[in-house]
């Protein structure tokens, strides 16, 4: 048996030496500004609904019994999660898709395709909210057209799926960018590969690309979860009575009945509920590979 | 070491054949035969179609017009999945999302190949590569020769009579290049599979190939040995191409059936001439030309052009001058170890005999493509 002369396994990213460390270390300092304004911004205030919530109006834990003895605050905080599972799911399917799109057409088309991505990001949530009112209401658009060819009027405006609309089309951004990012490093020669090696197309697609392009998924996913979560605007002009989201909970206590431990509570019940839901989630998300990005 | 399992190679035959993007002819009429079980190189510049020719064999790109056949039987219209080759790319193409087993198990999972018997394979595709201990690793863990390694292995563990390799060690430095050379000849021997290697490096081409077809502009200007080609060039793209040359060129006239090209102050006698009236030229190799001092150990028959070292260079095995011939051509001589030394400025004659020498018609795009 002949020597073997690279046998030695590399990582293939290099650590860092001991002059670049030396110089990131000093680089941190210039994060500062930003942890100070979290500090300021995020942090106190968080710590304050959190001590009200245990405090107000009197110490002990009155407002989590409050909030958990109440079938609606229940039934509301199980609503806030599945309409966020909804509207995750929704952003995905029209995401995935539109994501693709982007990395396989032209530079012109590309570039038209992020321009509609972006413009409406662009654009404030009230605005694009107010619009779906005029497409979603019951003599909207969407139920003209409907009439116009012969069906009968759906209820919108004030419904779940009203909502659920709503939300996808303003969080859609947040789940295409990350997935287009993600796919754009995809190496589209690997299916020539997976085909050579004797898979029909749609299967090199499914077990080659797909598996390649799950960290901006999962991105776009989690995004697109923690936002509606705590989404107000939209639920709040879009849904009626029934669609009450958490967010509209708080805002009720806290700004119409004072009433700042209960409306911390809830904020603390979501937050929590959050960071469980995402302890769960890392460790399907942790991938061995670390890199799939193009080789020059 | 588990013996791998010797497979008949398929055979390829390739006729008037041509790809066109759009108004480009990347491949003009080529004609290739290539024999069951045969180690095959396509060798040309980059553009030149061998990649092309590849890319119809391994059904990447459709024929424009010609015919394909693959082990005796049309593929025009087959797409690559259907057709059972195995492809090697040069930048490995291994799918990062699974280990080297996986990626190996992957051709024998589309077959249908479970269990046991999958595993029995790819631990025997794996040992001819010699990566087995690396099966649970990821892709990105390895070096660039063990992923190619690894690339090599996936594709000829499902035993396809047909083995593509598209410039698979141009991206690996020089020692794991020769020393991969060496495992590809040895597996090509093992298995009896037939191996199409497309490269731009003439060497490699030696070393590996059973025949090369040598490519230029999208076509093929020769198909021959080694040997053939460096000693019997059919054109002078070829002859530049394979192995070190010196090409004369200066006013000819025919003298007594032989052709007589004048050289600066000096006349080299070629046996023969050219049939039509292309415009002849002279190729020399370096190692067919001997220095000798001006006027010296004269021998009959032999060519001799006067000249001036401008360039010694000492290589261990023996040593390489660059003469400056009267013309103004520069060529070169190599000399084996033990001959005479000579000094840069030293005045020196070149010699040959009309034996050594390849008489051929001129051709302009030698010279641009090889720049």
């Amino acid at each position: 048996m002949t020597a073997i002369p690279d046998q030695g396994a590399h990582t293939g990213s290099e650590r860092p030496t001991f002059l670049s460390r030396f110089q990131l270390r000093g680089a941190v300092w210039l994060a500062a500004p930003a942890v100070l304004v979290l500090l300021v911004a995020l942090a106190y205030p968080l710590a304050i609904v959190v001590v009200r919530s245990f405090t107000d109006p009197a110490p002990g834990i009155d407002n989590y019994i409050w909030f958990f003895q109440s079938a609606v605050n229940r039934n509301v905080l199980q609503r806030t999660f599945v309409v966020a599972a909804w509207v995750t799911l929704a952003s995905l399917i029209c995401a995935y898709p539109y994501a693709y799109a982007m990395t396989i057409v032209g530079r012109n088309v590309r570039l038209a395709l992020i321009l509609c991505v972006l413009v409406p990001f662009w654009l404030s949530g009230v605005v694009r909210t107010l619009a779906w009112v005029i497409l979603l209401q019951d003599s909207g658009v969407i139920n003209s057209m409907l009439r116009g060819i012969g069906l009968s009027p759906v209820k919108l405006i004030r419904t779940l799926p009203g909502v659920i609309i709503g939300m996808t089309q303003v969080l859609l951004p947040f789940m295409i960018l990350p997935i287009y990012s993600v796919m754009r490093g995809i190496d589209t020669r690997l299916l020539q590969a997976a085909r050579s090696l004797g898979a029909k197309p749609w299967r090199a697609f499914v077990q080659i690309y797909v598996p390649l392009s799950l960290p901006g998924v999962y991105a776009g996913a989690i995004i697109v979860f923690i936002l509606s979560l705590g989404f107000y605007i939209t639920p709040a002009l879009l849904g009626g009575p029934r669609s009450t989201m958490l967010s509209s909970l708080v805002q009720n206590q806290v700004l119409s009945l004072l009433n700042w431990g209960r409306g911390g509570a809830m904020g603390v019940v979501l937050l929590v509920a959050t960071f469980l839901l995402l302890a769960i989630a890392a460790p399907l998300m942790r991938q061995k590979h670390t890199s799939n990005r193009r080789e020059a | 070491m588990n013996a791998p399992q010797r497979s008949a190679g398929a055979a390829i035959e390739i006729r008037k054949a041509s790809k066109r993007y759009g108004a480009f002819t990347a491949l003009n009429d080529i004609d290739l035969h290539i024999r069951p079980g045969e180690f095959m190189t396509l060798l040309g510049p980059s553009g030149s179609g061998k990649t092309t020719t590849l890319n119809l064999i391994a059904g990447f790109t459709d024929i424009s017009s010609g015919a394909l056949e693959i082990g005796g039987k049309s593929v025009t219209g087959l797409p690559s999945h259907k057709r059972n080759i195995g492809v090697v790319f040069q930048h490995y193409a291994l799918f990062p999302h699974m280990t080297v087993g996986k990626n190996v198990a992957y051709p024998l999972t589309l077959r249908g190949i479970k269990g046991e018997d999958r595993e029995r394979r790819v631990k025997r595709a794996l040992d001819m590569v010699k990566m087995t201990d690396f099966a649970h690793r990821y892709p990105n863990e390895l070096s660039g020769g063990q992923q190619q390694r690894v690339a090599l292995a996936r594709a000829l563990v499902f035993d396809p009579p047909l083995l593509l390799m598209d410039e698979p060690l141009g991206a690996l430095d020089k020692k794991l290049r020769e020393w991969l050379q060496l495992e590809i000849k040895r597996i090509h021997r093992e298995l009896g599979t037939t191996f199409v290697y497309v490269t731009h490096d003439q060497e490699e081409a030696l070393v590996l190939s059973d025949r090369i077809a040598v490519f230029n502009g999208g076509r093929i200007e020769q198909i021959g040995t080694g040997r053939e080609l460096y000693d019997h060039p059919a054109t002078l793209f070829v002859g530049r191409f394979i192995g070190e040359s010196t090409v004369l060129r200066g006013p000819t006239e025919t003298v007594d059936g032989n052709t007589v090209m004048t050289i600066g102050k000096d006349k080299v006698v070629a046996h023969g001439r050219l049939p039509g009236d292309a415009r002849p030229v002279i190729l020399l190799r370096p190692e067919r030309t001997a220095l000798k001092r001006p006027g010296a150990d004269a021998v009959t028959g032999e060519n001799r052009l006067s000249g001036t070292v401008e360039e010694a260079i000492y290589l261990g095995s023996g040593s390489k001058y660059e003469v400056r011939l009267t013309d103004g051509t520069t060529a070169v001589v190599r000399s084996p170890l033990g001959g005479a030394d000579f000094r840069i400025g030293d005045p020196v004659d070149v010699t040959f005999t009309p034996a050594d020498l390849t008489l051929l018609p001129d051709d302009a795009s030698a010279d641009v493509t090889l720049t």
